[in-house]
């Protein structure tokens, strides 16, 4: 079900753990779905130099998490901005087609954790990280919970109608 | 690496002394049990001899057995059979919310149809309550569908207690038992049963054979029509060398019964206390000691995700089971996990060991050994093991 590099990334993660004094810290997810991610950035001159990652979560959760560690660290904000959903299910030789829908939230978490850095610049963040809730559509499967359960939703639509939602 | 396979509620291997049994009715002795020519009359011995064995291991008349595809085609043939052949009475059905989808899916299918169908909820163990059936019996009830034990939790209910009600009451009662028979005593006269669904391949046994008892009376309409085959209620040629199979598996059950049941009781006991009294912010899910199923161990594990669990041991050489969602295929978590009253975020973190005939004392004392490490590793990983941490709550 899993190819080789999702269970590698799985068995033996990169740059797992809580990063002291981080820039930024982006958190999606939702226990009651089943995935929580917590990604951290340090930034110097508009580079992300280190990132860690903490994830409660499937398999393909936790090997999307230490994916975009790799596929982030040394770029410019901008270019890691710009990494979606796909490119880390590319970078894992891909993913089975319902965790494209559930568990694939560590691009979100990226995009959370530079907005988080963002928002501190301008003096807007509390430092306690910027949680985004892609739970739109397991909203729809959970009755609301999601919804109720994180009045700090920022993106509305985050969850992006990634493939096989609806089907 | 010996790989110690603890899924046996999801099915088991076949034991050697059934294969061995099975091997002449798929060589020499492969005749259409319907056919009264030599190959064919032997075959109809083999296949009335298999029923009479394992009637009489539940207490039934050789007659009273019909012999299915699988499990949930017996749970299938009993629910749509007793409704269509009942249809006069009424349209009423009464059944668990922690039914297996062998006859909860079949409920609702037939709540789509038109049937009103009514779910009992269960407590924190799992038990459903035997007064809430009575409550929920009405003049149009044409069935009671409670399962003899939970494939999940392990939760053995009350099933005589309904049995005996369901008599009183004049409405029919049927019993998934496809996990309990070979592991738990089944008598169908004491118990008061009209219908119960059983299967081959949880009790060492091939799969693709399953039985439905169905007391005389009960017999539900066929939902197969064809040649007649089991006195008309399942048409179909018979899989004989199956049935055989099937037969031989319960008499192996049978004889070493007391033994292997026992032995399972203490294997799963040494898993509960183990794994409970060495992880912290672990529970067991469904009861302990007799009302559990004697080989099923469940476990809630906080702050970290089944599928997770699963895989690390996968590869650390066990094979268990989650009701997590992750593994399911769907977006929902286990249905039994949430009806006791887990919230969605602790049915994610749930972990199921089933043991077998060959599970040994070593194999669980190695799982006791690598369990509290894995989980250890996984809330390490997990932010909300840092955040209760931080709260202070571990």
């Amino acid at each position: 079900m899993y190819t080789e590099k999702v269970k590698q990334h799985f068995m033996n993660p990169h740059n797992m753990g809580e990063m002291a004094d981080a820039d930024g810290v982006g958190i999606v997810g939702n226990p009651v779905c089943g995935d929580v991610m917590k990604i951290f950035i340090r930034v110097r001159d508009g580079v992300i130099t280190d990132i860690t990652f903490q994830t409660f979560g499937c398999a393909a959760a936790i090997a999307t998490s230490s994916m975009i560690t790799d596929l982030a660290k040394g770029k410019t904000l901008d270019e890691a901005l710009k990494i979606s959903r796909n490119d880390v299910a590319d970078a894992l030789d891909g993913l089975p087609r319902i965790k494209m829908h559930c568990s694939n939230l560590a691009a979100d978490g990226l995009q959370a954790a530079i907005e988080d850095f963002r928002r501190r610049e301008r003096g807007e963040s509390t430092g306690e990280g910027t949680q985004t809730t892609p739970c739109d559509s397991c909203a729809a499967h959970l009755a609301g919970e999601c919804d109720t359960q994180h009045p700090g939703d920022v993106h509305g639509d985050g969850h992006g109608g990634g493939p096989g939602h609806g089907a | 690496m010996d790989i110690a396979y603890f899924d046996n509620a999801a099915t088991t291997r076949v034991d050697p002394r059934v294969v061995e049994a099975m091997q002449p009715f798929l060589t020499e002795r492969y005749g259409n049990a319907s056919e009264p020519h030599a190959k064919g009359l032997d075959a109809r011995d083999a296949l009335e001899e298999a029923r009479a064995s394992i009637a009489s291991f539940i207490g039934a008349q050789p007659e009273e057995l019909i012999f299915t595809g699988c499990g949930t085609e017996s749970d299938n043939l009993a629910i749509k059979g007793t409704v269509h052949r009942l249809r006069e009475k009424g349209r009423h059905i009464i059944t668990s919310q922690i039914e297996h989808p062998a006859v909860y899916e079949t409920a609702r299918h037939l709540e789509a149809e038109g049937c009103e169908v009514t779910y009992l909820p269960v407590d924190k163990e799992g038990f459903v309550d035997v007064a809430k059936v009575d409550e929920a019996i009405r003049p149009t009830t044409v069935l009671v569908s409670v399962m003899h034990a939970n494939n999940e939790i392990g939760t053995i209910e009350p099933v005589a207690e309904i049995g005996a009600l369901c008599r009183e009451r004049g409405v029919l009662f049927h019993t998934d038992a496809v996990q309990t028979l070979g592991k738990v005593p089944i008598d169908v006269e004491s118990m008061n049963i009209d219908l119960l669904a059983g299967s081959g391949h949880k009790v060492y046994g091939p799969k693709g054979v399953g039985l439905l008892y169905a007391r005389k009376g009960a017999r539900p309409s066929p939902l197969l029509h064809g040649g007649g085959h089991e006195g008309g209620t399942r048409s179909g040629t018979e899989n004989v060398a199956g049935i055989v199979g099937f037969a031989k598996a319960i008499e192996v059950m049978r004889d070493g019964f007391d033994e292997e049941v026992a032995r399972y009781r203490r294997l799963r006991d040494a898993l509960i206390d183990g794994v409970t009294g060495t992880i912290p912010h672990t529970y067991l899910n469904g009861p302990r000691g007799e009302r559990r199923l004697p080989h099923n161990a469940h476990f809630g594990v906080r702050y970290v995700e089944g599928e997770s669990m699963l895989l690390r041991l996968d590869a650390e050489g066990f094979e268990v089971s989650t009701g997590s969602a992750c593994s399911s295929g769907s977006l929902e978590p286990s249905r039994t996990l949430l009806a006791i009253g887990l919230k969605h975020e602790e049915a994610h973190g749930s972990v199921r060991i089933s043991l077998g005939r060959w599970s040994t004392v070593e194999q669980v004392e190695r799982f006791l050994d690598t369990f509290p490490r894995v989980v250890e590793q996984l809330r390490a990983m997990s932010p909300l093991w840092s955040e209760a941490k931080a709260r202070g709550e571990v």
